[in-house]
């Protein structure tokens, strides 16, 4: 199984597109309204970092299946900046945007699996999956 | 050579038109003579037609006019732009094709006939450009007005509690009107308790929670109580995991629990009348 799909985050309007598709594609996985919630707002959280911090970016949404269980990718990927600290931004509280910095370790804690990939100056690749139970 | 052709278009438009018509059928994309009925098309065609010739002789400024129409009523069909520059280009390419064949075009006259197509072509392609953006452009405006006209009115309900029901999806420019109408609401109503209800957002993500808490803390400097209501149980899921932190102020799961509250605060009740 390799359904994939995915929205250029330009503008702001972009995370509410990202944001829908997400929600579509939870619901086609078979997630219950809560997870949906998790996801579409995890979704929220990334696309609206690209659009703050990187300025473009993309989002990608793709099922995915390990043996038994399904599960929903979401890979938010920039050619931004990238992260000086990353320790720092997954710690609550810390922000530069003036923000509540509860973004990136909200992610991490609403969806199941969280990686992140970054190269400063050159960019940043998040990935975050959350499985079907 | 602008007259000559006219005259030319003019003699043959059935020709032409049919023959653009079925060219314009031969591209992939024909499901606009698809979805449209016979009629239609045949007067659009022949409009199309009259259009053409009308640009080449008429004044510039019946010619911007029949343009403007033209452009309104196409965009009314709901024709893609792509789609209407092609039959513009499918047109032009016609009439050289027919008048080739015909044997009106030879080595001497060849080139500023190529010329006068390119510049009649050209500025048609941009005026029908032009028409299509503003169409756009006033749409997209006439929307966002819309959407602002709905888009936060704090409602007084009873004396001294207000109402705000957010629907939708809370951006920047719409984070900063829900602050700007809140507080002057507030002071306008003379509001005490101010509810705001988000049973209509679909997504409460740290950055709508940032707004939402940076708006109560305005309503409390001016000396009002800010609640939130409305919060679908998944909603409260997803808060407390993205960990904000929302203790400093009341929330309940209903506008009608939230009321109740906001009724007792004020000192008043909702009670039933006996009817004697």
């Amino acid at each position: 199984m390799n359904l994939r799909s995915s929205v250029d985050i330009i503008t702001e309007w972009d995370i509410v597109a990202a944001r829908q598709l997400g929600r579509n594609e939870a619901k086609d996985v078979g997630f219950g309204t809560v997870d949906q919630a998790r996801i579409t707002t995890a979704i929220s959280e990334l696309a609206r970092n690209i659009y703050l911090y990187a300025g473009k970016g993309n989002i990608e949404i793709k099922q995915i299946a390990e043996g038994n269980l399904k599960g929903l990718q979401v890979i938010a990927s920039d050619k931004g900046p990238g992260i000086a600290d990353v320790r720092k931004v997954m710690e609550d509280g810390f922000t530069t945007s003036g923000g509540l910095g509860a973004g990136l370790p909200g992610v991490k804690r609403l969806m199941d699996d969280f990686k992140i990939e970054t190269v400063f100056g050159e960019g940043t690749v998040i990935s975050a999956t959350k499985w079907l139970r | 050579m602008n007259r000559e052709i006219a005259i030319y278009i003019q003699k043959n438009i059935d020709k032409i038109l049919e023959r653009w018509k079925a060219k314009m059928e031969d591209d992939q994309d024909d499901r606009f003579f698809q979805i449209m009925s016979d009629q239609v098309i045949d007067t659009t065609v022949r409009e199309f037609g009259e259009l053409m010739v009308s640009s080449l002789t008429a004044s510039e400024e019946t010619y911007d006019e029949k343009l403007k129409d033209f452009s309104v009523q196409i965009v009314r069909y709901g024709w893609s732009i792509t789609f209407v520059l092609r039959a513009l280009n499918n047109f032009s390419e016609v009439i050289y094709e027919e008048m080739e064949e015909e044997g009106s075009l030879n080595e001497s006259n060849y080139k500023s006939f190529r010329e006068v197509l390119t510049n009649w072509i050209t500025p048609l392609n941009q005026s029908v450009v032009d028409a299509y953006s503003k169409v756009w452009e006033k749409t997209v405006n006439l929307q966002k007005i819309a959407l602002q006209e709905l888009s936060a009115s704090l409602i007084p309900v009873f004396d001294k509690i207000s109402v705000m029901p957010l629907v939708g999806t809370i951006d920047t420019e719409r984070a900063k009107l829900i602050m700007e109408n809140l507080l002057q609401g507030v002071v306008k109503h003379r509001a005490e308790v101010v509810l705001l209800d988000i049973t209509g957002v679909p997504v409460v993500d740290t950055m709508v929670a940032h707004h939402i808490i940076q708006a109560a803390d305005a309503v409390r400097l001016v000396g009002a109580k800010c609640m939130l209501v409305g919060i679908r149980p998944e909603i409260a899921q997803t808060i407390v995991t993205l960990g904000i932190n929302l203790t400093d102020f009341t929330t309940t799961s209903t506008l009608q629990r939230g009321m109740e509250q906001a009724l007792a605060l004020t000192n008043r009740a909702i009670v039933e009348v006996n009817v004697k």
